[in-house]
């Protein structure tokens, strides 16, 4: 039995992502391993949501269902009313490719672009992208364009990997542990970067984190355990990055 | 098995792939040295035990007639093991079921003993018996191309006189190993063949009664060759001497160690490229390895491994790449050595060629193979000692680049980001991108170095028949005859054309060096013989003085403008000095011309004529052959057409064979260098491009950027192999370049386009292999960890 409440009280806005049951089991050599035990969620658009939960709650397996990198085991997620779940391999490399932005915690930039380049990547191939520049502007990376990845900082790293992947303007932005690797000060001006683009360009915004302080910028705040989600509120009254407190 | 040893077979394991592609270029390595270096050692442990076993002679000369009690003053030269004497003339054969004429060389022999010098190897029926005047030993080339066996018999022109040749056995001699009849590119065994036949039987035929026109020296051990036929040649002077030559100018001896320099200069270059290419290969895998297992170094190194070990460890994985690819290598050389020796079979007539594989030389190349794998992974071993094993816990910093040379030159902006980081991970490690690049140059240049002879024959042979000699048939005197012969033949059915020539045996010297060689006189307005260069500009005869070709000035160190002395080895021996007013390139031989009245005036003789070219109607052919089956004083007729048929007939499928080898190797060389590089780029860059993935790049759009490495390198290194190749084959072309042979530097559009296919193929199989593991790139699991 999951113990989640549904958001539904003061939710507005158009629903994004809808997933019901969803379950994942992956089979670790001999041994199967729950990593979703049937989740329901629903997400709306422009919210800016966090993921609470301790390693091992399948707060990452969740995400990447979300982001179309795995397929859940059971159950369903429809997305836009389009179900992701029956999508081929190709359609959710284009869902990905047009309206999913990705930031890890680990950056992933290709160390042989700069950082202009790293983002020109994204705005070659989609619909209606921002100027790389802008996008570099945005999170405050103006001014270190050509500088590649080897000559930028952990928190200039992650800024970059913030534009790269707003920069197709996506429809969704999820975010694996974005200040994982990160110290508290840099910590907090790539949230705000995360912030300013969600208020923005208005993209529904997914944060995984296991920094509970973080909660208080969200809407919407979800607490995963042992695959669940055991806990779900709405934030009356968000703060803003400079003043969450951990 | 120590435990260190289980990880290395099993890391060994789960590069597979990898390890088997290298492996194979090793393998080919050593394929090859074996298959020379086996080939050399059975051509020549049989050579020389054939020569020894025969008695093969060490001096040779020929003359007009000389008494047979020169015999002892010959035999009493200082250094003189043996002399024999003997009788050899050449004969018109007409032979059952063969339209055209043949040309048949008649040697005498002893009745009664063997021959004490060039003896022959009796492979079928018996020698002869004395009193048996009609009976001959038929050489085993022209008895296998005619089916001749014992007791079956063929007819020759002696003297005008038809004779029926009783074959009574067949046979061989280190003699003819290689036998060509005179004025042939290559050996054709249907329309030439040796008789041994009993030296009475044949001086009665010849009237050499009490004579002998060639003789052969055996020499004691230490004796100068050189000192005995100057000798030599003093006491054959007034008898005709034609000059004694030494064994290495044999033509048979000589065609062969030819034969064996190039074995062995071949199985030293061929080998040695395909091992530098393992070693390539072995050093940026290995360096590969190293570098993802920084951390299991670090951790043997803190549980107390020495530096030896693991330097020892990760040399072992070079040293088991290496013994896999040196069984496959030792065992598919074996089968090529067999093959190239049956090959040898056809062209060279031994009584026994098998194939000889010493133990030493499987021993060497084993360990050549192994010299190859140490110096390949000598840097990525060296890396793994020096690395400080608290700093190989830490993963290893990540890679800087730079903005290209290339794109600051200002290519940047013509370039899509995906492109620019092909331009910059080739730019960042240029080493290994050289080293891919000149695999791939190798594998084009490989092929085109050993395909380029077939274009390289058929261009001289184009030059040698449709542009020096146009003929159709060359008609050659048993003697000089009066120019009424010319009109004899011109009156012959079919003859549409005649022009004579004449030809005459002399020795050219210059300083302390000479040659001996044949002025061949003839006419500037010649048609079906003339005198051209290899650029097929006519050269033109001089009034006075003489045009040589280029390789003999260079042999007797002459130049424009220089003189020669001629002595002329027949008729009235006049010796002369005369100008060299020209030298000519030409691919056969090193001859001399003079215009034909200049030579007449300088022999001091009328129009005499000892050779006849003709132009010949296809239609009469067969009358033809039927009259010159009978002429008494035809000694030979060669057409041109039935010697290159029978040539390609002979070699086409040997040549298929190789050809198709060769593009086998070359196709081993390409597939190891993509796939290899492929598979390394892959390790390395799995994260990034998943990260693309992630992104939203579609598999096609990642292979883009990995295989689009690859293409560049195949691309750059195609040209450079182009060179490359073109490179090896002037090298090679340089290497045959004999006093017997020259061949045209010419690779056709042909044999590029096949070798440029062939590794093109090669690389995108081997990219498509790479691209499936592209295609199960896991997207989640690279992206949770820092690599």
């Amino acid at each position: 039995m999951t113990l989640q409440t549904t958001p539904s009280n003061t939710a507005t806005g158009n629903l994004i992502f809808s997933a019901k049951g969803v379950t994942k089991v992956y089979n670790m050599g001999e041994v199967p391993v729950h990593a979703l035990r049937g989740v329901d969620l629903e997400l709306r658009e422009s919210e800016f949501s966090v993921f609470l939960g301790p390693s091992g709650s399948g707060k990452s397996t969740l995400l990447n269902i979300l982001g179309g990198l795995d397929v859940p085991t059971a159950g369903t997620v429809s997305y836009r009313g389009g179900i992701l779940t029956e999508a081929t391999e190709s359609q959710l490399t284009q869902y990905r490719r047009h309206h999913v932005g990705f930031v890890f915690q680990f950056y992933n930039l290709i160390p042989s672009l700069t950082a202009r380049e790293n983002v020109a990547l994204v705005t070659e191939i989609a619909k209606n992208p921002l100027k790389p520049e802008e996008a570099l502007a945005m999170v405050n990376m103006g001014d270190r364009l050509d500088h590649f990845p080897a000559q930028l900082s952990g928190g200039e790293q992650q800024r970059v990997a913030i534009a790269r992947a707003v920069a197709k303007r996506p429809d969704v932005l999820l975010c694996d542990e974005p200040t994982g690797a990160l110290d508290i000060a840099t910590g907090v001006v790539v949230l705000e970067a995360l912030e300013r683009v969600n208020r923005e360009l208005g993209a529904t915004t997914a944060v995984i984190t296991h920094n509970a302080a973080i909660a208080e910028m969200a809407d919407l705040v979800i607490s995963l355990a042992d695959g669940r989600i055991v806990n779900s509120q709405r934030n009356t009254q968000k703060k803003r990055p400079n003043e969450l407190v951990w | 098995m120590r435990a260190i040893n289980r990880k290395l077979f099993r890391d060994l394991w789960q590069m597979k792939g990898q390890g088997l592609a290298i492996s194979m270029v090793i393998a080919s390595g050593i394929a090859m040295l074996i298959t020379f270096l086996g080939a050399f050692d059975s051509l020549h442990l049989t050579r020389e035990a054939y020569y020894e076993r025969f008695r093969f002679a060490d001096v040779f000369a020929s003359m007009k007639r000389a008494p047979n009690h020169l015999l002892g003053r010959i035999s009493e030269i200082p250094g003189v093991a043996q002399a024999d004497a003997r009788v050899i003339v050449n004969v018109i054969l007409d032979v059952e079921g063969l339209e055209e004429p043949a040309t048949g060389t008649l040697i005498s022999i002893p009745e009664q003993d063997l021959p004490t010098v060039n003896d022959v190897a009796l492979i079928k029926g018996r020698y002869i018996e004395p009193d048996r005047p009609d009976e001959v030993l038929a050489s085993e080339g022209f008895a296998i191309a005619h089916g001749l066996n014992p007791g079956d018999k063929v007819s020759a022109v002696i003297n005008g006189r038809r004779k029926d040749l009783k074959i009574v056995g067949i046979a061989l001699s280190p003699e003819y190993i290689y036998s060509i009849r005179p004025g042939d590119i290559f050996p054709d065994d249907i329309r030439y063949g040796i008789f041994w036949m009993g030296r009475k039987a044949l001086a009665t035929a010849f009237d050499m009664e009490g004579g002998f026109n060639d003789v052969n020296l055996r020499l004691i051990r230490g004796a100068s060759e050189q000192e005995v036929i100057a000798r030599l040649d003093h006491i054959l002077e007034p008898y005709g001497g034609l000059g004694a030559i030494p064994r290495s100018l044999q033509i048979s001896h000589w065609t062969l160690s030819s034969e064996l320099d190039a074995l062995r200069s071949s199985g030293v270059i061929i080998p040695a490229i395909f091992l530098l290419v393992a070693a390539f290969l072995l050093n940026v895998a290995l360096n590969r390895i190293v570098a993802l297992q920084r951390e299991q170094i670090a951790a043997l190194k803190a549980l107390g491994h020495t530096h030896f070990e693991i330097g020892m460890h990760y040399t072992l994985w070079g040293l088991t790449l290496t013994g896999i690819g040196g069984v496959v290598g030792v065992l598919l050389g074996v089968q090529m050595g067999k093959g190239m020796v049956n090959l040898y079979n056809m062209i060279y007539r031994f009584p026994f060629l098998e194939y000889n594989l010493q133990p030493l030389t499987i021993l060497i190349s084993l360990l050549v193979g192994a010299i190859a794998a140490c110096v390949g992974a000598y840097s990525a071993v060296r890396k793994a000692v020096a690395l400080p094993p608290a700093e190989a816990m830490r993963p290893e910093p990540p890679a800087s680049y730079n903005i290209s040379w290339l794109e600051r030159m200002g290519m940047r902006l013509l370039l899509s980001p995906a492109a620019r980081m092909v331009v910059r991970n080739m730019t960042r490690k240029p080493m290994r991108a050289m080293s891919s690049i000149i695999g791939i140059a190798f594998a084009v240049a490989i092929y085109i170095a050993g395909v380029f002879s077939l274009d390289s024959m058929d261009v001289m042979l184009d030059v040698q028949y449709n542009v020096v000699q146009r003929h159709d048939m060359m008609v050659t005197f048993v003697e000089p005859l009066s120019p009424e012969a010319r009109y004899a033949i011109d009156r012959l059915p079919g003859v549409t054309l005649t022009e004579a020539n004449r030809s005459v045996a002399v020795r050219i010297r210059h300083g302390h060096r000479s040659r001996q060689t044949a002025i061949t006189g003839m006419n500037n307005d010649a048609q079906l013989f003339r005198v051209m260069d290899t650029s097929l500009s006519q050269v033109l005869l001089p009034p006075n003085g003489m045009v040589l070709s280029k390789k003999l000035a260079e042999v007797l160190g002459v130049e424009r403008g220089d003189l020669v002395t001629v002595e002329v080895l027949e008729g009235k021996r006049p010796i002369r000095q005369l100008v060299v007013t020209d030298l000519v390139n030409e691919y056969l031989g090193m001859g001399a011309y003079m215009d034909e009245e200049a030579l007449h005036r300088f022999l001091r003789e009328g129009d005499l004529i000892s050779s006849a070219y003709l132009s010949v109607d296809d239609l009469h052919t067969p009358a033809l052959y039927k009259l010159l089956k009978n002429l008494p004083r035809v000694a030979g007729a060669s057409l041109k057409t039935a010697a290159i048929e029978s040539f390609w007939e002979n070699l086409g499928e040997s040549m298929g064979m190789f050809v198709f080898f060769t593009m086998f190797f070359a196709a081993v060389i390409a597939f190891g260098v993509v796939y290899n590089a492929a598979r390394v780029s892959l390790s390395e860059r799995s994260r990034e491009l998943a990260s693309l993935r992630v992104l939203g790049f579609t598999r096609g759009e990642i292979s883009q950027i990995l295989l689009g490495e690859l293409a560049v390198v195949t691309l750059i290194g195609i040209p450079l192999g182009m060179l490359l190749g073109y490179g090896l084959a002037a090298l090679t072309v340089h290497a045959y370049d004999t006093e017997v042979f020259r061949f045209p530097l010419a690779v056709s559009m042909k044999t590029y386009a096949v070798g440029v296919l062939n590794v093109v193929v090669s690389s995108i199989i081997s990219g498509l292999v790479v691209r499936r593991k592209l295609d199960h790139l896991d997207l989640v699991e690279v992206l949770k960890t820092r690599e």
